[in-house]
């Protein structure tokens, strides 16, 4: 099997774009994607396109997208696995490319929630679980699932609000510097505290946005990667895992259980213990739709052992300059979080860390040159963990 | 109140905003409005209301059982596992027509929320709260908390009631 690297980025900006319609949008970051690895759409023999929707009119994004960015009549696909959709996307274009089929590949993630009325896409990602038995007689909504597991972690372990307000402090400080974030703005603990309850213990201020917006990736085989760039980015190994539909199908809910095992593979695969994970990383990107996800990924991705994931939070040590930085460029929570967009945003923030390219405050020191993206789709109903290396993998 | 009523107040507020539309078209000459960034949108005419049908006939006999005050499960004679939601086909041992059995009435509470922000089509309810109890056979199940107070690892009660106001039967937990 062949070595795959990323040799362009793109990415726009996050938060409400109803400037640009959703291939407009997508467009966006395809162009940057295709400029920085210096390639034309002849090039590009492939294309995945990460997409949630219901929220946007257009059925059959792939098409659109294909044709608006004069992609046609190269061989696309539309996928889906809810908010980690990204990293599915990514995984499709990376196993075309290590196994042979295709040497250049684009993928690009876009999601245009705007395109309905929020109490709409309130009730659209509601509907994401087990239908039958959670949406239509009980009403779950989506800080619904997560405020089942923050409810089940506190009281086993003993966090605090506080703790949760951390995380959502420290996502707001680096997306108060992220230009490409939805909130530029910091937030103080007394303003946390006093934001509106969403679903307890949840609030507002726990919660990452609706958002609009897109990030791609060019990916190449190392053969012509090696042509094309001085400086790859490889993916070293990608874990992926699923969960039940129905929550209630779940034993613990003071982790998720996918992330866990998507890890595991990860891991397994790069030659990383689980143990001590953190050590080899210089940055990690975490999926905090809600501050509770971001303290359970801590845990399930070996940083902090169980029940000890709030106190990482506590102490302050996934800021830059800690024992290992997470969620720099903001996070889902101020980052945003469009979707089919967010795991390939995750990739591109790694990758331009990787390359000293991140926005001035946000970037960290790269002493091992690798990262690890978390990325969780719905609450556990998929995962996926894949890891950054300039290194080539041997 | 009836489903049609829940509808109707719903409907109401969507009718105000065709209007709305519709004086927009009547001045511009097209349905476009200007958002509060001063973007030009299209707003869609072509409305779908949706309402899905969903096959019940493997589970029936869980309906029958909710008519009858009993809240059923299926199990596998095979190897066992018991299915909450229930389900017909036991895939790991790859049989059909499991047998009915009842899930018992006494659990614990393993987590809950209180759902502030509601999706629309909840909208005419209270907040409410969702918990999910493990049952003293083991098995989980997710269903509203008709309680005041809450807390992880109370324990709870599993039984029938009627879902106002539209008026049919469903399950709930409630403190011990």
């Amino acid at each position: 099997m062949r070595n795959v690297a990323i040799i362009g980025t793109g990415h726009t900006k996050f938060g409400v774009r109803t400037d640009v319609n959703l291939q407009e949008l997508a467009w966006e970051a395809i162009k940057q994607a295709l400029e920085e690895a210096n390639l034309d759409q002849k090039d590009i023999q492939y294309f995945v396109v990460g997409n949630v929707g219901s929220w946007s009119a257009e059925e059959l994004p792939a098409v659109v997208v294909g044709e608006y960015s004069d992609l046609t009549p190269k061989g696309t696909m539309r996928v889906e696995a809810a908010c980690s959709t990204g990293s599915a996307a990514i995984r499709d274009a990376y196993l075309a490319i290590k196994s042979g089929e295709a040497d250049i590949a684009l993928v690009v993630g876009v999601e245009q929630m705007h395109q309905a009325p929020n109490p709409q896409v309130v009730e659209l990602i509601g509907r994401a679980g087990g239908y039958f038995w959670e949406f239509e007689n009980f009403g779950l909504t989506f800080p619904g699932y997560y405020a089942l597991h923050a409810s089940a972690y506190m009281a086993k372990y003993g966090a605090k609000e506080e703790d949760l307000g951390k995380i959502a402090i420290k996502s707001h400080h680096y997306g108060a510097r992220n230009p490409y974030a939805q909130f530029q703005k910091e937030i103080t603990m007394d303003e946390y505290l006093k934001s509106k309850p969403v679903a307890y213990p949840l609030k507002l201020l726990d919660s990452s946005p609706i958002t609009d917006g897109a990030a791609a990736v060019v990916l190449a085989s190392e053969e012509v990667a090696k042509k094309i760039t001085d400086s790859p980015v490889w993916i070293v190994s990608q874990g992926v895992a699923s969960g039940t539909a129905n929550l209630s199908k779940r034993t613990d809910f003071t982790h998720i259980e996918a992330a866990y095992l998507a890890a595991q593979q990860a891991y397994s695969k790069a030659g990383i213990n689980f143990e001590g994970a953190w050590r080899f990383f210089d940055v990690a990107e975490v999926h905090d739709c809600f501050t509770i996800a971001e303290i359970m990924a801590y845990e399930d991705l070996g940083f902090a052992k169980r029940g000890e994931g709030y106190l990482l939070a506590r102490e302050e040590q996934t800021y830059i300059g800690g024992k290992i930085p997470v969620n720099v460029d903001g996070g889902l929570k101020a980052k945003g979080h469009p979707i089919g967009a967010t795991g390939i945003s995750m990739a591109v923030s790694i990758t331009r860390q990787l390359l000293y390219r991140a926005p001035k405050g946000t970037q960290v020191d790269v002493k091992h040159g690798m990262g690890i993206s978390h990325n969780v789709g719905g609450t556990g109903h998929y995962a996926y963990v894949t890891i950054f290396s300039t290194r080539r993998p041997s | 109140m009836t489903i049609n009523d829940v509808r109707e107040k719903l409907q109401q507020q969507i009718s105000q905003l065709i209007l709305s539309l519709d004086q927009v078209v009547q001045m511009y000459g097209m349905p476009i409005i200007q958002d509060k960034n001063g973007n030009p949108l299209w707003i869609d005419v072509r409305e779908m209301t949706l309402r899905y049908q969903i096959p019940i006939k493997k589970v029936q006999k869980f309906f029958e059982g909710l008519k009858e005050g009993k809240i059923l499960a299926t199990k596998c004679n095979k190897c066992g596992t018991i299915y909450f939601p229930p389900q017909d086909d036991c895939p790991k041992c790859k049989i059909s027509g499991l047998e009915w059995v009842e899930m018992p009435d006494e659990g614990e509470l393993v987590a809950y929320t209180v759902i502030n922000v509601k999706p629309p089509s909840f909208s005419h309810y209270q907040d409410y709260i969702v918990g999910i109890a493990r049952m003293k056979n083991g098995i989980n199940v997710t269903a509203w908390v008709n309680s005041k107070e809450v807390k992880v690892g109370m324990k709870v009660k599993l039984r029938i009631t009627k879902r106002e106001p539209e008026n049919y039967l469903i399950y709930e937990l409630v403190p011990a």
